[in-house]
């Protein structure tokens, strides 16, 4: 071996960089279809079974295989888990942007590549490992054919020695994924241990990165956030799921078919407790949502934004004759296909008032995997009081990345099913009008098709319709109807999740964001206050219609950084249309929208930029 | 109507759940007078009452357009729901998942299905829902006064003179090439043997697609149609004489085997195809392709019940659904126990 050789001269003369222990990102660049994500995954679950906070961002293309893709991986002692731009370890295994990914590390940044790449001749500030990762795998793995699924492995073992992870919870991690393929996962297991004896012996450690065992995620489970709504409807009782494949929210309805098979089968019937249709496309996954809910099943969709535009119609008829349904967004970069593998909140507009004529919704925001679980239960118990179509808005960071979670919370509260009647009580009140306000909160009581009474039955249309449910044209009928929409819209307001507020009372500067800009912001906020010495407060929206306590956060504060991925300040236009003209003054806009999470230095540098004009 | 058909048992008046006539009817009709759609909610209204099937029990799906309104004029004891254009398939489907036990009676136009809802229809059928679902087809667009849809003829032609010059979509063909188990084509005007058809519709279970010629008198039955009624006196080509004999009523006549078909229907009732010019095998979907391509052709229109699949499961057993309908499952059924949770959370540790 010459690796010792090739590594610059001054290496040597410099002085030993310091230690980073449990805090750097490593990102690993492969090529799509070549099975990293096998060996992302148990690397990321190593460090997070050694009890170090860690988060994953897969970037990956809309495309199967050959195309590059970046896997970054994060530690972070304090518990910082949003995205961080800065990568401490590089693996390059991707000759196709293998240059570029090196030119991009900030200086003394390690890289692990694979030998014929030569990478060490690009730049003399970084600290190089090469590794001929063919020459390792051959005897590891006889079959050729295999070879390229199980090359990855190796640079699991370079990560071991380089940067001190338990070996033995790698091999956990490793049985823990490949499940009963217990062969597979020896031949893997030989391919990490090749890694681990190559670098042993040739690569000694000249760059500063470490980790080090903690104890900071306790009872935690790793889990996407799709996979966690998936449970949240599962154990929310659904009953009719209908969709259509889209990136990046197929995982959602599949991941509920996969707990819905195994535990929504009656066991004393062996019949299903469920219907799942994959549809023919969202226009009819909507319909069939629909169609559900008014009959009276737990019905819900999951779609990205096309699927969301397709919809338009169909929700619109949802939002006037007043059909419960659940809707997640699992929210892509637009407009049009846009780039479909990275993530945005760039729907909260369209979706808060999707359709035509005056239509408005209830749109919840999860941060996180227990709040995708919590509000899909949530959803399904709103979209059922209300009577209307509720939206859960996810994005493809927390759909479709593993994040640390706490243990989900069995739901203990009894299912709520709204205002219906049944035969009995038609027969005692001989009758009923479908749109009438009788409570005072905007909401009517309905009846379910198939409900024995000869009064229980209603027309229900899209087209205008009186108290009875009977077609109308009449002006004051729909002005009445339509008032009584907004009542109920009003209604909605002190039902839906309540905001999480961080008040301090020296800030003078408050910040405001939705979903999972949350994770930079609780970073940058640490940033502002250790680095520029500026406290701040803070709100996390969790659904609109927004409440008083939106006004109440604004007035404590000169000004307050509305913070989100998209380009036009959504979430900031939404807060305009709610809150007191005297108070918009008051809000700036900061946003990111190059498709990557957002990260708390991005946010930090354009608070500072505002802040100092 | 013939002797068959009438219950001989129970008082004229009442049906055998002891509901009248009237306990079938619907608001009246807006429709212009003469329409070939207020002859289709008659005979639905007869079908519905001598059947006996609870009213409560139906739901009246629609999409938009003349056809999609008129279940606001039959069965007003039924939950109906008049939806988006052309999307009444995905809306039927939801709401028979949710609840298995309704009979869900879709209402539809040649525009609402052929054209704008074509996607939704198609899938229907591949998945053999049990739904009748029935085209009011009369080759124009009513509500937005005439326009031709896809079903009209090739040289048909308008009012003001203009020629269709693109060929038709015949659902009925598409209907039996995609999985529907029965598939018939009727003429609003032909009472006795819409009736039947729909008799036999309500004993049957999975997709039911009928396809039924009923004139626009405003905007499309005039010379130069071939969707007017004078058109369809002239070629209307029934396929055989149809008789039905509900499950609940002794069959009192016995059957020709030479001259008549009996077909045995899911809920035991019996359809009795009498031959006409030639001895139609409804079991034979290359059949049904062929007479309707034959009839294509010459300009006829075949109607009668060109496929029939008895054997098919439906939907609802494909999926393996509970016997109790899914909107009213006990919590207990439908939300899994802690135990689940909890071994659910011990896999993602």
């Amino acid at each position: 071996m010459s690796s010792v050789e090739t590594l610059p001269a001054q290496q040597s003369a410099a002085p030993p960089p310091p230690e980073l222990v449990n805090d750097f990102s490593i990102q690993v660049a492969t090529v799509n279809g070549s099975g990293s994500q096998t060996a992302n995954i148990v690397l990321l679950r190593a460090l997070f079974q050694m009890g170090i906070p860690v988060s994953a961002k897969n970037l990956f293309p809309s495309n199967i295989a050959g195309l590059p893709t970046w896997y970054t991986i994060r530690a972070n002692k304090r518990g910082f888990i949003g995205r961080k731009k800065e990568i401490g370890v590089l693996v390059a295994m991707n000759p196709e942007t293998a240059v570029e990914d090196v030119r991009n590390l900030e200086s003394g940044a390690a890289v692990v590549y694979d030998a014929p790449l030569e990478l060490n001749k690009l730049r003399s500030d970084l600290h190089f490992y090469p590794a001929p990762f063919d020459k390792l795998v051959t005897p590891v793995c006889p079959d050729a054919k295999l070879r390229r699924l199980v090359r990855n492995m190796i640079y699991d073992g370079i990560l071991v020695h380089l940067l001190g992870i338990d070996l033995e919870e790698v091999r956990k991690a490793l049985f823990k994924q490949f499940k009963k393929k217990v062969k597979a996962a020896e031949l893997n297991w030989k391919a990490v241990e090749a890694g681990v004896e190559y670098a042993r012996q040739s690569l000694p450690k000249i760059d500063p990165f470490r980790v080090e065992r903690m104890n900071a995620n306790g009872n935690k489970i790793i889990i996407e956030g799709n996979a966690a709504a998936a449970l949240g409807c599962v154990f929310a009782g659904v009953t009719v799921v209908a969709w259509y494949p889209i990136t990046p929210s197929s995982s959602l309805c599949e991941t509920v078919i996969e707990y819905a098979r195994r535990y929504r089968i009656d066991p004393e019937t062996g019949k299903a407790t469920f219907a799942i249709v994959q549809a023919e496309d969202e226009l009819a996954s909507i319909g069939m949502a629909l169609g559900a809910g008014w009959a009276g099943a737990r019905s819900m969709t999951s779609t990205a934004g096309p699927g969301i535009s397709l919809m338009s119609e169909f929700v619109g008829l949802g939002y006037y004759s007043e059909i419960p349904t659940v809707i997640f967004d699992v929210q892509r970069v637009g407009p049009s296909t846009g780039l479909p593998t990275r993530t945005s909140q760039g729907d909260i507009l369209s979706t808060a008032f999707l359709s035509h004529g005056d239509t408005k919704h209830p749109l919840l925001f999860p941060d996180s995997p227990e709040e995708c679980f919590t509000m899909a239960g949530d959803a399904f118990d709103l979209a059922e009081q209300f009577q209307t179509p509720i939206f859960v808005m996810l994005d493809l960071d927390l759909g479709m990345n593993y994040w640390m979670a706490e243990p989900f919370t069995y739901p203990r509260k009894p299912l709520k099913r709204g205002k219906l009647l049944g035969a009995e009580e038609l027969e005692r009140m001989g009758g009923f009008a479908r749109y009438k306000d009788v409570d005072g909160d905007g909401v009517g009581y309905r009846t379910l098709p198939g409900t024995p009474h000869p009064r229980a039955a209603y027309f229900t249309r899209g087209s205008g319709h009186n108290d009875q449910a009977g077609y109308s044209e009449r002006p004051d009928d729909y002005v009445r109807n339509m008032d009584r929409l907004t009542r109920k819209f009003e209604t909605t307001r002190s039902m839906l999740p309540r905001p999480v507020i961080d008040q301090n009372p020296e800030a003078r500067v408050g910040l405001i964001s939705v979903g999972t800009t949350h994770w930079a912001l609780v970073e940058s906020r640490d940033q502002l206050l250790q680095e520029f010495g500026i406290p701040t407060s803070y709100m996390r929206l969790r659904a609109f219609p927004f409440n008083q306590e939106l006004t109440d956060f604004i007035r404590k504060h000169d000004r307050v950084y509305v913070v989100e991925q998209n380009r036009d300040a959504q979430l900031l236009d939404l807060m305009r249309l709610d809150v007191d003209a005297a108070l918009h003054s008051r809000l700036r806009s900061v946003r990111y929208y190059g498709g990557l999470p957002i990260d708390a230095r991005t946010v930090t540098d354009e608070i500072m930029q505002q802040e100092e004009l | 109507m013939s002797a068959v058909l009438t219950p001989p048992s129970p008082p004229k008046k009442t049906n055998r759940i002891g509901l009248d006539l009237v306990g079938y009817k619907g608001l009246k009709t807006t429709l212009c007078a003469g329409c070939g759609h207020n002859a289709i909610s008659e005979r639905i209204v007869e079908a519905f009452f001598e059947m006996g099937v609870a009213p409560w029990d139906v739901i009246k799906v629609s999409g938009i357009g003349c056809s999609s309104k008129s279940p606001a004029y039959f069965l007003s004891m039924s939950h109906g729901f008049n939806a988006v254009h052309g999307r009444m398939p995905s809306v039927a489907t939801g709401a028979v998942l949710a609840n298995r036990n309704l009979r869900a009676l879709g209402v539809s136009g040649d525009g609402d299905t052929a054209s704008i809802g074509i996607g939704q229809f198609v899938h229907l059928m591949r998945r053999n829902l049990p739904i009748i679902y029935i085209i009011e087809n009369n080759g124009c667009y009513g509500l937005t006064k005439g326009q031709f849809s896809a079903t009209a003829d090739l040289g048909s032609k308008l009012k003001t003179g203009v020629v269709n010059d693109l060929p038709p979509i015949d659902t009925c063909a598409l209907a039996v090439e995609l999985g529907a188990t029965f598939v018939a084509r009727s003429f609003s005007g032909d009472k006795k043997q819409l009736g039947a058809l729909l008799r036999a519709a309500i004993s049957h279970r999975g997709t039911v697609m009928l396809d039924v010629i009923s004139p626009c008198v405003t905007f499309n039955d005039h010379e130069g149609s071939t969707k007017s009624y004078s058109y369809m006196r002239d070629h209307e080509e029934p396929l055989h004489d149809i008789d039905f004999v509900p499950y609940f009523q002794d069959i009192e006549v016995e059957i020709d085997p030479g001259a008549t078909r009996d077909v045995i229907l899911h809920d035991g009732s019996h359809l009795r195809l009498k031959k006409l010019a030639e001895d139609y095998n409804p079991s034979n979907k290359m059949e049904a392709l062929r007479v309707l391509d034959e009839a294509a052709r010459s300009g006829e229109v075949v109607t009668g019940l060109l496929y029939l699949d008895t054997s098919r499961e439906d939907f609802i057993q494909l999926l393996n659904l509970a016997e109790e309908p899914l909107a009213h499952l006990p919590e207990s059924k439908t939300r899994p126990p802690e135990s689940a949770l909890l071994e659910i959370m011990e896999e993602l540790r």
